[in-house]
């Protein structure tokens, strides 16, 4: 316990990117017998950042969604670093919306810098498909189970984050910003992104404590731990009516940052 | 020609501070006499205060506040290097008088009795706060109670990182509630000013039935220049400009400020209000 505590944020930001942690891939590979990948947002594009498709997970049947960044340098640029273009949120709305219409559940696997910041995205909408995820999660009338399981990047992040449970793993971080952009705008100075880091308060345990979680996965034995909560939410959720469903997933998120 | 202007913006303009307004869009210089907030040369509709605002968009004495009584929190006990949140938002509050970066309450427009929420710019960059959120949820919920159209008129600079992962939660908090206002059969009209960026255009300013916006006025997820850094290359002067939003389908129509309460009302009574 002494040992985990002297950990500091920025410390865990280093854990949450580094290149060897278990990618979308991994997850799905380590936890589901069957993966079905599905493409494409039928408007314009594939989006490589953000990918998804149908999995069974000990015989439980669900669409997974989660962010890509890639293993190797080609699939990082295919898939943008995991910084998902508008498309990606479109796909992901269509593949939920197919999953609602077949009553299975969702669980995403959250692990991005952030949505991608670039001329494509803005002049496809990246604001609007980000604002429209976050409505559409909100009232999607079938379990949602988050898993933030490396960066937890701001809005692109959040818009596959809206869920009934919000799972994170131990070394995963969850932010606003950037704790670099943080440091750049308000020490003025990139390289105080450390002091950034511990203000923000962003780590699982800040997370937790703050009511934005409601469990945090440890990293030891991590998929099979990982794989007993995602089956146990899913259980949990599976007999709520759908209106007490979505009755619970409003009242969850109205209740954040509601103070006195 | 050339060198008498660059001598005359160099030598003249600081000292002439307090006759001459510049505008923020096209850089030309006005009297102030002359400036009402909209520059003459390239139709820039400039920030307004949220009560001017309000009395702009709201029938005469028809407007209460409510929630006022919500505000910032400093559950983070933030401090940067330019010192604590909590000295800064109190500044702020002295100085604005205004207790959020947005103020809600409910009005009529033209007859139609609505749930008016304007932003300012003015309050911590129009930043949305759990003060922010919270008031923006409140009031939807409450139109929804009362079947009242909502307005929400923004102007943010995007999420307030001194309120940290909560002030993100507000975006999610905030699209819940109007995709219930939305549900309920109740009309949502967004009114995107300038700046409307970041994590406020990635939530409830775009989820109207109805986008509008000021001509002139900024609006965009990512900030220009993170995405230039992002891509190595300069971005042309329109980008995430009102006119370029229209032209990529994300604005319903470019509205200017004197025609903006006509052309509310006009959708309101479309709308069966």
């Amino acid at each position: 316990m002494k040992r985990k505590e002297k950990v500091t944020a920025y410390d865990r930001v280093k854990l949450a990117r580094d290149a060897k942690r278990p990618h979308i891939f991994d997850f799905i590979k380590a936890l589901c017998s069957d993966f079905e990948e599905l493409h494409g947002d039928r408007l314009v594009n594939d989006d490589q950042g953000l990918i998804g498709g149908f999995a069974t997970i000990d015989g439980v049947k669900a669409l997974v969604l989660g962010h890509h960044k890639g293993a190797t340098v080609e699939e990082n640029m295919a898939a943008n670093f995991g910084m998902a273009n508008p498309d990606g949120y479109r796909k992901a709305m269509r593949l939920a919306k197919l999953a609602e219409k077949f009553h299975l559940p969702v669980v995403t696997f959250v692990d991005t810098p952030g949505a991608y910041p670039g001329d494509t995205a803005e002049a496809r909408g990246q604001a609007e498909a980000i604002a429209k995820s976050l409505e559409f999660f909100a009232a999607l009338k079938t379990p949602v189970v988050v898993v933030v399981t490396g960066e937890g990047g701001s809005g692109g992040a959040l818009a596959i984050a809206v869920g009934d449970r919000i799972l994170m793993l131990e070394n995963a971080v969850y932010s606003v910003i950037s704790p670099e952009g943080c440091a750049g705008i308000l020490w003025r100075d990139g390289a105080k992104a450390p002091e950034a880091a511990a203000a923000l308060k962003i780590t699982a345990d800040d997370l937790k404590k703050l009511g934005v979680i409601d469990a945090i996965i440890p990293e030891r034995n991590l998929m099979a731990g990982l794989k007993k909560a995602i089956l146990a939410a899913l259980k949990e959720l599976s007999v709520l009516p759908v209106e007490e469903l979505l009755a619970q997933r409003y009242a969850k998120f109205t209740a954040m940052g509601r103070f006195g | 020609m050339a060198w008498f202007e660059r001598k005359k913006e160099k030598a003249a303009i600081p000292q002439t501070k307090e006759l001459w307004v510049t505008c923020p869009r096209c850089k030309k210089y006005f009297a102030k006499g002359d400036w009402t907030g909209i520059c003459p040369e390239c139709g820039y509709h400039g920030r307004m205060k949220a009560r001017a605002r309000i009395a702009l968009l709201a029938d005469e004495g028809s407007f209460t506040e409510l929630f006022r009584e919500v505000s910032y929190s400093d559950h983070l006990k933030f401090h940067d290097a330019s010192g604590a949140y909590k000295d800064k938002v109190e500044a702020t509050i002295a100085k604005t008088g205004e207790t959020e970066s947005v103020v809600v309450g409910t009005a009529t427009m033209g007859g139609v009795p609505v749930m008016l929420g304007v932003m300012d710019f003015a309050f911590m960059g129009g930043s949305l706060g759990t003060g922010t959120g919270e008031r923006i949820c409140r009031a939807a919920e409450q139109a929804i109670a009362e079947r009242r159209p909502l307005v929400i008129c923004s102007a943010s600079g995007g999420a307030r990182m001194h309120e940290g992962i909560l002030s993100l939660m507000q975006m999610a908090k905030t699209s819940a509630a109007i995709g219930r206002l939305k549900d309920a059969g109740l009309p949502y009209i967004s009114v995107l000013t300038d700046p409307t960026t970041g994590g406020v255009s990635a939530s409830y300013a775009m989820l109207g039935d109805i986008n509008i916006t000021e001509p002139g006025a900024l609006i965009g997820f990512a900030g220009r220049r993170v995405i230039e850094n992002t891509i190595h290359q300069k971005l042309p002067d329109d980008f995430q400009t009102a006119e370029y939003l229209l032209a990529h389908g994300f604005i319903d129509k470019i509205v200017p400020r004197k025609e903006l309460k006509a052309f509310i009302v006009k959708m309101l009574h479309y709308f069966g209000f």
